[in-house]
């Protein structure tokens, strides 16, 4: 059993997703530990990237932030190897192909890897280009995470009896950000799954509240939440890490008693 | 040239999200299904005919050959083409291809807005919805163009983020594609993106080179010594090469936009200052910081003002069959002053490029030998900026 399918375990799992230096890295640092306080079963930890083309105008932005306050992959690292000392809670890197190719795959997964991670998004490698990334994540046993949209239908089998860590559900089209209601049949989709493989299925892309989150929790195995965290942190700056945890405090609840 | 998975070397590849790939191979179905039918390719070089005025012109620049005092110039007159540059090739093609996949609304992102007019001229023309996505700084430097957009019924998004300009429009419009795909197609404007785009993008643009060569062994009964393009995703580039790929003495050169110097961080020279790394869709060079952080390029062409360059560029760049020299504003803008007055042709910004460098190249050459130069665009749009360039406001 891996850091991650221990995750999923005694309940669902609620997971939520930060920009790591929005706007700073000891903001980042104390959101992360609040999450954890409150009952986050896993943290994704986005390294921002210049041009996010799957992300809405909030992770946009919190990218642009990170990025002009000086968040680079180096620090990154250095950071999640601090961050790593105060918490054991899994860490999924989440971001994009060029970061992890422009500074070589094999040295940044090894970073990653020592740094704690137990596995890696990245929204722009689908199933059929993951080969040259996730035979280095083998390696150094950082678990690639794939994902299935509701566009996928006849892919989902493919991409689950592959997939590792969990199955990210992307919950409807579109790009990350809020949606005042999900209307995917989200049921289905890991019903598919769950023909092939036991692997946990988590729903992402739109979940902004406590309902929301449990209605996706109670058809999967656990829900991710990114874009309402993110606008807490636009909100309140170096404040948020509190605001967060009470935040985190309500979905998490309503993901375990999914 | 191609290989099975859309790569050229090691460049090409979807690198998409998963939510738009069954939607890339629904397209490389539907294209492998009518690119050799006969009633899709009998309507498509109707369309280039009768409404696009094809073939364009391959014409002597008589005054500029003997003004440069080398090798003969031919020029490819792409900006003759109804909307005024090549573009339009590409947009009847995929609008066509659109049509027959039932697709009711087509998405664009365009940089000069050249894509964007067309585009939004194929919707009109083939009842058809239309939304064009353009960075706020391009919409500043080509309102003419906006407002043309708008007057053929099109929408025009403009794009805030990043540097507003042409990557930002190109990662909207893939962002809006990911929301809406069932009635869309996204009509990209460059050899590049993920595969199938940068080998449907050259196909359509290809008559250009098919063109050429027919002209030109009608006209000097040999095939020219070099053909050069100017290159920002490159699209009028591989159209003016594809057919001579296999020609090895052919010389095929690129010309990408320098900006203030390839020397400065204001630059869109890909090849020239970039290095390889994965973006909008393709393995391919691109202009980055040590991190892959993908760097604020600068033209003074909108056109060319473009971090990365398609992948069968860069290929061709890596086993060496094309060459890829970078000119600057200063010099394209020079190239723009000097066909004008010399021939009496007003040629795009992004064209001046390869004027620019057909002007230092001619004149190395011998007086027996032909260098074939595609003008890509027409320069009507460019006039305003070019004058404010040369410190001169003039309003329209």
């Amino acid at each position: 059993m891996s850091r991650i399918t221990d995750a999923f375990k005694e309940h669902k799992a609620f997971i939520p997703f930060i920009t790591c230096g929005d706007p700073d890295l000891e903001t980042t640092r104390r959101c992360v530990l609040e999450m954890v306080k409150n009952g986050a079963d896993i943290i994704e930890l986005g390294i921002p990237f210049s041009d996010p083309t799957a992300e809405g105008p909030v992770i946009m932005e919190a990218d642009n932030r990170a990025l002009s306050g000086g968040a680079t992959t180096d620090r990154i690292f250095e950071f999640t190897k601090e961050l790593r000392k105060e918490t054991e809670v899994p860490f999924i890197y989440m971001t994009y192909a060029n970061v992890v190719f422009s500074y070589g795959i094999e040295k940044f997964i090894k970073e990653a890897s020592d740094s704690g991670v137990s596995g890696i998004i990245l929204p722009d490698v689908p199933y059929e280009e993951r080969g040259e990334f996730e035979e280095v994540c083998d390696k150094y046993e950082v678990e690639f995470i794939s994902m299935i949209a509701p566009t996928s239908q006849d892919r989902i089998k493919m991409i689950a009896k592959d997939a590792k860590g969990y199955i990210y559900v992307v919950s409807s089209l579109g790009v990350t950000g809020s949606r005042s209601s999900i209307t995917t049949d989200i049921g289905s989709m890991v019903k598919l799954v769950k023909e092939c493989t036991d692997i946990p299925c988590a729903v992402g892309f739109g979940i902004s509240n406590a309902d929301q989150a449990e209605a996706m929790a109670k058809v999967s195995d656990g829900a991710i939440v990114g874009s309402a965290i993110v606008k807490i942190i636009a909100e309140h700056g170096k404040d948020a890490p509190e605001k967060v945890g009470a935040f985190v405090k309500e979905l998490a609840q309503a993901v375990h008693e999914a | 040239m191609n290989q099975s998975n859309g790569r050229f070397g090691v460049h090409g590849g979807q690198y998409i999200p998963e939510t738009l790939m069954n939607a890339v191979i629904e397209l490389e179905e539907a294209y492998n299904k009518y690119k050799d039918d006969p009633e899709f390719n009998r309507e498509l070089i109707e369309l280039y005919n009768e409404y696009a005025n094809r073939p364009s012109r391959l014409y002597y620049a008589k005054r500029m050959t003997e003004d440069l005092g080398g090798a003969k110039i031919y020029l490819k007159r792409e900006d003759l083409n109804h909307t005024g540059a090549h573009k339009i090739n590409n947009c009847l093609g995929q609008a066509l291809l659109a049509k027959k996949m039932g697709k009711t609304r087509l998405i664009a992102e365009t940089g000069a807005g050249q894509h964007g007019v067309a585009t939004a001229t194929v919707a009109a023309l083939l009842d058809m919805e239309c939304v064009v996505f353009m960075g706020k700084e391009d919409m500043e430097r080509q309102a003419l163009n906006v407002y043309k957009m708008r007057l053929l019924g099109s929408e025009v998004v403009p794009v805030t983020t990043g540097t507003g300009t042409l990557k930002d429009a190109v990662s909207q419009a893939m962002r809006e594609w990911t929301s809406r795909i069932e009635d869309t197609h996204y009509c990209l404007g460059s050899v590049m993106g993920p595969h199938p785009f940068p080998t449907i993008v050259r196909d359509f643009q290809a008559v250009i080179s098919r063109e050429i060569k027919e002209q030109m062994l009608e006209k000097e009964g040999r095939l020219p010594d070099v053909v050069v393009a100017c290159v920002g995703g490159g699209s009028n580039a591989i159209g003016t090469f594809y057919h001579f790929i296999d020609d090895k003495d052919v010389k095929l050169i690129g010309c990408e936009a320098a900006g203030r110097g390839i020397d400065t961080f204001e630059t869109a020279a890909t090849i020239n200052t970039g290095r390889l790394g994965i973006f909008h869709g393709m393995k391919s060079y691109f202009c980055q910081n040590e991190y892959g952080q993908i760097a604020p390029v600068y033209s003074i062409s909108a056109g060319l003002d473009y971090p990365g360059i398609g992948p069968e560029h860069a290929y061709l760049h890596d086993i060496g069959r094309a060459q890829y020299v970078a000119i600057t504003d200063d010099e394209a803008v020079e190239a723009f002053e000097y066909l004008s007055k010399l021939e009496g042709i007003i040629p795009a910004i992004e064209s001046s490029h390869a004027l620019a460098y057909v002007k230092k190249l001619a004149p190395t050459m011998s007086k027996d030998q032909i260098i074939v130069v595609t003008v890509s665009g027409r320069g009507d749009k460019d006039c305003a900026a070019i004058a404010r360039y040369r410190g001169e406001v003039i309003s329209e």
